[in-house]
């Protein structure tokens, strides 16, 4: 390996991290600014994390967050798993090309198109904009998420062993929840995460679903801002990017030590 | 007590006509859409036999046994286990079991849990699936690896692991699909034997799908040849070896020397063959064969003497040169392409460790045959 640091390798990395990096440090730093300018440093503090538990209508929109979040996230990994089985497994439907195409048209229809078409279908059918609707929203916006992940892993999945469950005497239905599922099972999870990520973070069609009292917390903080940013919502920012890193760092090592692990397993097998 | 040796020796139920058949294809036929894997095939299978499919890929030995198991439906004719009807019973119904080529462990379950699936399945009560399961850990000796997963196996320990899986439920008739394909020559080898004393030891009946001739030959007490969804010939393997009934057959299963020709002349005992070429056989008369009738002489390597000069008693001696030699270690292989032009191929045992008669490239040489070395196939 090369280990000599050339003055253009530092200088492209420190260049490269601070374009990456950068605006997140100093949202962080600036969270712990006593002043309440918020570019004017002012002193070390943590009163503003203090006074956002006591800012009612954050605490309020994380919580509606939360809960779109984890109803939306699971009806479509429960929908996105079904069209995933049904255009891996029944290949010679009528109108499969059309309706693979459907399920993943989503995935690029711009946001704004999906947000208004959604609004005119609310009020079309006279469903009052609120917790219910940005939920259905986020569902719709998830759902192909969720069936392309599934459906890549169902693409190399063994179907002999189905036959081999089924032959030693399972019905098609326990087949599946006891071979099927739990095997396809890491890949309903990631897209199970991947849903509820997106649903916490989207902004656009929230902001056309949502109705009054069901404010998401992307919405509050950019309402927010745009009245003035306040040192409040840098704290609020450096909590959710404290919560996403967590859970990075955690599912990474979790994914190391399996692959040490079998790693492990695997000398063990060779040598008998 | 009878060895198992003797068992297999006097094991002939094909040739008792009050032998009841136990499992039976009736006239089966299976397509796929415009392709027909299967073309109203019949065949019969009895208790307790070792039975193989032989065939190359895409001939639909695994067809026969997928509807054997209830993945496939025949399109027409019928199945039938012991005098029941297959049709319509879904695998999970069946009492058959089948070991996947590509062993389909649970990859999820250890290696106990994946034995205990079947037993599961049935409702049998836990203390007796433990001492099942332990049972089967025994005889694919695998007790140490009862709590590993799939993945932490090596591939002859997971092929064990599926033949336990296998035959722990005790099926009527085990279905094998391939079941030594993925392992090594010498692994592959000794497992043979291991399944041969397994299939007496439990009594089972087995049919085995293979395309490898000498796995079939090996193990199976009859092998079917299947070509193009037909059965071209259901016979022991001395049999499908020594009197093969087509030209496919004798080419398919091992080596072959090939001569083309006309029934030129018929006596009491022998016949003569007019070669196409210009040589002349006799052999003895085997087949009801007309004068005049185009037939197909085929005759093993094996069979045949090489020598550099003319044996004195032989019936059949044609004259030719050593085109190519093949040292084997056990045995030599000689090419020798004849005075008319037809390659023959001859080997020779290497029974010495210092040849007497050392023929070399390019040395004029004659082979020569008995008259019963052979066959006459008119197909």
């Amino acid at each position: 390996m090369n280990a000599t640091w050339s003055r253009f390798n530092i200088t492209s990395i420190v260049l490269g991290f601070a374009f990456l990096y950068l605006p997140i440090v100093l949202l962080i730093v600036f969270s712990f600014n006593e002043s309440k300018l918020v570019t004017v440093w002012g002193g070390f503090s943590t009163k503003w994390y203090v006074s956002l538990f006591h800012n009612q209508g954050l605490m309020d929109a994380t919580w509606v967050t939360a809960r779109v979040g984890l109803i939306s996230a699971t009806v479509a990994t429960v929908l996105g798993t079904l069209a995933a089985l049904t255009l891996t497994r029944y290949t010679r439907f009528k109108g499969r090309v059309l309706f693979s195409g459907m399920v993943f048209a989503p995935l690029v229809m711009p946001e704004v198109i999906t947000g208004l078409s959604l609004l005119l279908l609310f009020v079309a059918v006279g469903l009052d904009r609120g917790f219910l609707t940005v939920t259905l929203a986020h569902i719709t916006l998830t759902m192909c998420f969720v069936a392309v992940v599934v459906q890549s892993r169902l693409i190399t999945f063994d179907r002999s062993l189905e036959e081999a469950a089924m032959d030693l005497g399972a019905t098609p239905v326990k087949t599946f929840f006891q071979i099927t599922l739990p095997v396809i099972m890491p890949a309903i999870v990631s897209g199970w995460m991947l849903a509820f990520t997106l649903s916490l973070d989207d902004l656009v069609i929230a902001s056309f679903t949502s109705g009054p009292g069901a404010t998401t917390l992307p919405m509050k903080i950019y309402s927010q801002v745009r009245l003035g940013v306040t040192p409040e919502i840098n704290a609020a920012c450096t909590i959710l990017i404290a919560v996403v890193a967590i859970g990075v760092v955690i599912a990474s090592l979790a994914n190391k030590r399996r692959e040490v692990q079998r790693q492990l397993d695997e000398q063990a097998a060779q040598r008998g | 007590m009878k060895s198992l040796g003797s068992i297999r020796r006097d094991f002939a139920p094909w040739n008792d006509p009050n032998a009841k058949p136990y499992i039976q294809f009736d006239n089966v036929t299976k397509k796929f859409g415009d392709f027909t894997a299967v073309n109203n095939l019949s065949l019969t299978i009895f208790e307790r036999e070792f039975f193989a499919l032989l065939g190359a890929s895409g001939c639909g030995k695994s067809t026969l046994l997928r509807m054997l198991a209830g993945f496939e439906e025949p399109t027409a004719g019928r199945i039938l286990l012991d005098g029941q009807d297959l049709r319509g019973i879904p695998p999970y119904r069946r009492p058959v079991n089948m070991m996947f080529q590509s062993y389909a462990l649970f990859p999820h379950m250890t290696v106990e849990n994946n034995i205990a699936f079947g037993l599961k399945q049935d409702g049998m009560p836990k203390p007796e699936i433990a001492s099942r399961v332990a049972e089967m850990l025994k005889l694919v000796k695998l007790e140490q690896f009862a709590k590993r997963k799939p993945h932490q196996l090596s591939g002859g320990q997971r092929q064990r692991v599926a033949l336990a899986r296998s035959v722990a439920k005790r099926p009527k008739v085990l279905l094998l699909d391939e079941p030594l394909g993925a392992l090594d020559k010498k692994l592959r080898e000794e497992t043979q034997f291991e399944l041969m004393d397994l299939q007496q030891n439990l009594g089972l009946t087995f049919v085995v799908v293979t395309h490898d001739q000498e796995e079939a030959m090996t193990m199976a007490d009859r092998i079917a040849i299947i070509d193009k969804g037909e059965v071209m010939q259901v016979a022991t393997p001395a049999e499908v070896y020594e009197a093969p009934s087509s030209r496919f057959v004798a080419h398919f299963v091992g080596n072959v020397n090939m001569f083309e020709g006309k029934v030129a002349e018929r006596t009491a005992k022998t016949t003569r063959i007019a070669g196409a070429t210009g040589a002349q056989i006799v052999v003895d008369n085997a087949v009801d064969t007309a004068a005049g009738a185009d037939i197909v002489f085929a005759i093993r390597p094996e069979k045949i003497r090489i020598s550099s000069k003319k044996p004195a008693d032989a019936v059949n001696a044609l004259e030719g040169e050593v085109y190519d030699i093949a040292y084997l270690g056990d045995m030599t292989v000689y090419h020798v392409r004849l005075d008319d032009g037809q390659m023959v191929r001859a080997s020779t045992m290497n029974a010495a460790r210092i040849a007497e008669d050392p023929l070399s490239w390019n040395d004029r040489a004659w082979v020569s045959f008995r008259p019963d070395a052979g066959v006459v196939l008119t197909r």
